[in-house]
């Protein structure tokens, strides 16, 4: 299946049964897939929206009134939906949002780039808010994470972001998909806007004009956040044991490096792979370990160099970072970053 | 004794914080006495703009979920599309439904999205300090229009409720003021026969309300409604500019 059919069907298979967005390419298979399939499930709501804008603010609605709810889009579209994620952050709102990112800024290109990583991990809202990213990097992958990403967002009440790329969304792989969920068999939600019937009225809002107030709300918030970084990590480790020298990239990017890795240790070079796969919250704590024996951590990404400044964070100076990106939309090669890998590690006198 | 008048109860017994003179307390009143009287509060679902009536919710006694500025129509979509036998209005601005929110009005009207919105037209934007809205008159004196709006400089204002008539999707809009008795009887018709199309399922319904502003006007109250009956409604004629309703048949 197609990374983007793969994405739509385990949300689906979620209990998701709402979807609004607005075409954008590469990411279009996603509202096409959900168009036809929502519209052969009782209660299933699919619209285009009139922009990005409209989406993201129809998800508030019905994720308001309690629906499991996605909306997709790709780094344009995504910049304009940041004014929803910003809300949804503040009213405590879960919904699920796939950004299949492509080479930017401005309209940029269709292919494959991560340049969207600040923006996910950062917020492109305005306020003190987080949202968990996950970032796939094969279609197994992208169905279970989205699987699990409306269980996160209902659990703790936020909005999730699937970060792929064009490449995540277009290529086709087998894939065993997740087990249809009955929704009426998904735990209730006490907070709901659904009329106030046997019951006193409620409301759901996130202006709270008393600065006390507001900042009450913003350590609830964080109290949150700081509970989802201790027990939402998600990271995989590939040939670590013996590493003299770690490779860190993320989605795409990661399976290039796993490519490249298995070149040079063919050559003999200890060389071994850490993938963040939520990149918020980052494993950081992991990856401080990690820095305590092997020295050399060689950062790939997609772009000018984004995620390189966590994994200088997590690190905290305790080991060397080296940086190789490639921005534009440009797909290296395992061969090209076997031969950047392997310069970097004879130039550090690690073999 | 008899009880003649009282809070209606769709309406909190929490005090208004609108200026003296404003047309708010009265619209929300009216809303409240139209929602008992259908017997609809333990289905209705409210969503309050940005704007003067940003705290709506401390008022209606009906759920409430907060749209962010223009977004009203978008959010109420998303509700009334996930609950679709509730009851679901949007209480909107000038600035919020004719200028910020226009894409998001125009689209929910033309789907014939079955929510009702309730535009209150006092032309300026209240909350920010009297600003100019898109519903500015010409020569409308405001703090970004001095020496009042030009078409030149500001272009003209927007007829929204006329346009959206003009949308396949709408089934029934009207535009009325609070600035008499009688009016305000009118006003309250209006929305029962807006919430009446909705509850038949008939598609969008709107209910335009020029309501008084003397705080940013700059005028007493009573000046504020004369003005509206002398120079407004030249702008904005009042009266029914769409309805289908007699000739749909119910869609529920």
């Amino acid at each position: 299946m197609r990374g983007n059919h793969v994405i739509a069907e385990a949300a689906i298979r979620a209990g998701c049964r709402f979807y609004f967005g607005y075409p954008i390419t590469p990411q279009n298979e996603i509202p096409e897939y959900m168009s036809e399939r929502l519209s052969k499930i009782e209660g299933g709501v699919f619209i285009q929206a009139e922009s990005e804008i409209a989406s993201i603010h129809m998800v508030i609605g019905a994720s308001m009134a309690g629906g499991r709810v996605m909306t997709s889009s790709s780094g344009p579209g995504i910049s304009l939906k940041q004014e929803g994620i910003s809300f949804l952050s503040a009213l405590e709102l879960p919904a699920v949002i796939v950004n299949m990112s492509r080479g930017g800024p401005g309209l940029g290109n269709i292919a494959p780039s991560q340049s969207d990583y600040f923006q996910a991990t950062r917020g492109g809202g305005h306020g003190d808010y987080r949202t968990i990213v996950l970032a796939p990097n094969s279609c197994q992958e992208a169905g279970d994470l989205t699987y699990k990403s409306f269980d996160l967002a209902d659990k703790y009440r936020i909005p999730v972001l699937i970060l792929g790329d064009g490449m995540l969304g277009q290529m086709m792989e087998p894939v065993e998909l997740p087990p249809e969920i009955p929704v009426k068999r998904l735990p209730p939600k006490e907070w709901t806007i659904t009329g106030a019937k046997g019951r006193p009225s409620r409301f759901i809002r996130s202006l709270i004009l008393d600065p006390f107030e507001e900042e009450e709300h913003n350590w609830k918030l964080m109290r949150k956040y700081e509970k989802i970084s201790k027990e939402e990590l998600l990271w995989e480790t590939f040939s670590i044991e013996d590493a003299k020298m770690i490779v860190v990239a993320f989605g795409t990017a990661a399976r290039i490096a796993k490519g490249a890795i298995k070149r040079v240790r063919e050559e003999g070079l200890k060389v071994g792979l850490f993938r963040p796969i939520s990149l918020w919250p980052f494993p950081t704590k992991i990856l401080k370990e990690i820095s305590r024996k092997v020295k050399h951590l060689f950062v790939f990404e997609m772009n000018m160099g984004q995620m390189v400044e966590d994994v200088k964070l997590a690190v905290d100076g305790g080991a060397e970072i080296h940086f190789y990106g490639r921005p534009g939309g440009i797909i290296p090669t395992p061969l090209e970053i076997s031969r950047i890998i392997s310069s970097y590690y004879y130039q550090k006198k690690l073999g | 004794m008899k009880k003649v008048f009282s809070r209606p109860k769709s309406i909190k017994k929490n005090p208004f914080h609108y200026c003296p003179g404003c047309g708010h307390s009265i619209i929300h009143r009216v809303i409240g006495e139209v929602i008992d009287e259908l017997g609809i509060q333990e289905i209705t679902i409210g969503v309050p703009p940005a704007g003067c009536a940003v705290l709506a919710y401390f008022y209606f006694d009906v759920d409430m979920g907060e749209a962010s500025h223009g977004r009203a129509a978008a959010v109420a979509t998303g509700l009334k599309r996930a609950l679709p036998d509730r009851i679901v209005f949007t209480y909107q601005g000038d600035g919020d439904i004719a200028a910020i929110g226009t894409a998001e009005t125009i689209h929910a009207a033309s789907r014939g999205e079955n929510f009702t919105t309730i535009f209150v037209n006092n032309g300026v934007y209240g909350m920010t300090g009297g600003q100019m809205a898109p519903t500015t008159i010409l020569g409308q004196n405001t703090t970004t229009s001095p020496g009042g709006r030009k078409e030149r400089r500001d272009g003209f204002p927007i007829p929204l409720s006329e346009m959206l008539a003009v949308a396949k999707g709408s089934a029934y809009i009207e535009r009325t003021a609070v600035n008499s008795p009688s009016n305000i009887l009118k006003t309250k018709r209006a929305i029962e026969k807006a919430f009446r199309a909705q509850m038949r399922g008939l598609g969008f319904s709107l209910v335009e309300i020029l309501s008084p502003c003397p705080t940013n006007w700059k005028m007493s109250p009573v000046e504020a409604c004369h003005w509206i009956d002398e120079v407004m409604v030249k702008h904005f004629p009042l009266g029914v500019i769409k309805d289908i309703t007699g000739e749909k048949k119910d869609v529920n």
